[in-house]
């Protein structure tokens, strides 16, 4: 995957950058720059808002994963889970931090910062969310800090593409 | 818009065709439609290509035009359409020609559906594929197709009580099927045993759930209902042709066992068709994965949510009920090469309702059903069909 491709999302992967629409106030993750629910669907646009998600939510599927998507092949068997989060969005990734056969659905987890893949040895590596749970992920950077958002450090998407 | 017609149909052998090229195959099963339905390649007005991803496993584009000049064709100039709706393609492919014919924009057209998925290592084939899911928010994140159909299983087992064997029962019967199929990719019979036992993809879709790799080709020729009889004794009408979609990504649908776009375009097509499940006697249904072929049954009304795993265990609908699926060997067993898909679904219901279909024959099919989905069901395509008396 190009540098830049991967590179533009860092806002959202990192630091779970969503957006919430002004008109209706429901949460989006990925961010949206139009209202999907809203009825005043055409009047959102602009009017979606910033908005990072704390990291909090539940399994409610998951899938124990032997054929790895690419770039995972390293890691099977992997928990691989969708989770909805406490502000609403449900989001896609793996679960860490237990053995594969222990994940189960209601599962409290929260996000926490980790690598996810590596284009072999001298390419890119990706990094962005996967989840633990929850008393796992307390244990980690920012334990004991609930008003951070989940263990990852907040970064706005200036700074972040500064510093990238 | 007026009625349309399938005047004539063809479809190569599906599997691992390694001696075939793309070219070769394409062409071939669009010849056998021009010769099935008596059609002189003089008639054509339009190409329509339902493919997936020729570029990824062929460095290949633009195959349209590509396809339509090693048919002999390029001479005559006609407009050649590639259509993409990732596992979907050759049903959508079906719909663009459906649209053209019943529009009145143009009177004959061939559809065909082609990929040539071998070409490839089958590791990659599948990354390929996975690209029908969202890459940004899934696949980077360690989702694949199959993983994703099995948090859809598991979601569905927890809600319903749906059992594995449950799951296993329609690859077994497609499997069943397809030992009478001769252009099937697999004409092994299967036990519920060896699919629950087969090698783990993704707990709990064993590589016995999942439809294979597979080349192909297949094509059928469309035309205005009301001349027809010119071309062919057995013309079959296209009762209805619908197209939904959803959210790409799995996780923002509004509910993990429905697929809503299956339940939209079932509505749209019974209501096209006049038509209601129980007058349907044979259907093809998407079992790209096992959980996605009991839940289809539910969107498209023919079961209530949830009900899937008991009709399974009934065996409902693999003889005792009205309707008989996937005569083919489905999507698990007929093989499938992604872009051909849909469009020889179609084929196995043309055989059906003309009477056509030897061993696998259903006596008196008079209305069948497709069901074609492309990712985690972003995009459904359903066609209806009734034989002209």
């Amino acid at each position: 995957m190009p540098i830049a491709r991967f590179w533009r999302e860092t806002p959202r992967r990192y630091n779970l950058g969503g957006s919430r629409c002004a008109i209706c106030s429901t949460v989006y993750f990925p961010p949206r720059s139009v209202c999907p629910t809203c009825s005043a669907h055409r009047q959102s646009l602009g009017k979606m808002e910033p908005f990072h998600l704390s990291g909090e939510g539940e399994v409610v599927t998951f899938s124990i994963v032997h054929e790895a998507a690419e770039g995972f092949e390293m890691q099977v068997p992997y928990a691989l889970a969708i989770v909805q989060t406490i502000e609403g969005p449900l989001l896609t990734g793996q679960v860490v931090n237990i053995a594969p056969e222990e994940v189960k659905i209601g599962l409290k987890v929260r996000a926490t910062f980790r690598k996810l893949r590596e284009e072999g040895p001298a390419g890119v590596i990706h990094y962005g969310y996967k989840f633990a749970p929850k008393e796992e992920a307390g244990r980690g950077p920012g334990a004991g800090q609930e008003a951070e958002p989940a263990t990852i450090p907040p970064v706005s998407p200036e700074s972040s593409r500064a510093r990238a | 818009m007026r009625d349309v017609a399938i005047l004539g149909v063809g479809m190569t052998k599906f599997g691992e065709l390694w001696d075939r090229s793309f070219r070769e195959i394409g062409i071939e099963a669009g010849f056998q439609a021009l010769v099935d339905g008596k059609l002189s390649s003089h008639d054509l007005e339009a190409l329509y290509l339902g493919n997936m991803a020729s570029g990824a496993f062929l460095e290949q584009e633009h195959i349209a035009p590509l396809i339509l000049d090693y048919a002999g064709l390029s001479g005559h100039h006609l407009p050649a359409i590639r259509v993409e709706a990732g596992g979907a393609s050759g049903a959508m492919a079906l719909h663009e020609g459906y649209l053209a014919v019943a529009s009145g924009a143009h009177d004959f057209v061939v559809v065909g559906g082609a990929e040539k998925m071998t070409d490839v290592s089958d590791t990659e084939a599948s990354h390929v594929v996975d690209a029908a899911a969202d890459t940004e928010w899934e696949l980077v994140f360690g989702a694949t197709l199959p993983s994703l159909w099995a948090m859809v299983a598991r979601k569905h087992m927890h809600e319903y009580g749906t059992r594995r064997e449950d799951l296993a029962a329609l690859p077994v019967h497609d499997h069943q099927m397809a030992s009478k199929n001769p252009l099937a990719h697999f004409r092994n019979k299967v036990s519920v045993d060896q699919v629950v036992n087969s090698g783990m993809v993704a707990d709990p879709l064993g590589v016995l759930d999942c439809s294979p790799v597979s080349d192909g080709a297949a094509a059928v020729l469309l035309g205005p209902l009301e001349s027809a009889r010119k071309y062919t004794d057995t013309p079959v009408k296209i009762a209805a042709s619908q197209v939904a979609c959803d959210t790409m990504a799995l996780h923002h649908r509004r509910d993990l066992t429905t697929m809503d776009s299956t339940v939209l375009a079932g509505k749209r097509a019974f209501t096209q068709a006049r038509r209601k499940p129980s007058d349907v006697q044979v259907a093809e249904i998407d079992d790209a994965y096992s959980i996605g072929g009991l839940i289809a049954l539910e969107d498209l009304g023919f079961l209530a949510k949830g009900e899937a795993g008991m009709a399974m265990r009934d065996g409902r609908f693999f003889g005792k009920g009205t309707t008989l699926i996937n005569t083919s060997g489905g999507l698990k067993a007929q093989g499938r090469p992604f872009g051909a898909v849909g469009v020889a679904q179609v084929v196995e219901l043309v055989h059906q309702l003309r009477g056509e279909a030897k061993d696998r024959q259903i006596s008196g099919a008079q209305v069948g059903l497709a069901h074609n989905v492309g990712g985690t069901g972003a995009t459904s395509v359903v066609t209806m069909l009734e034989r002209v008396n």
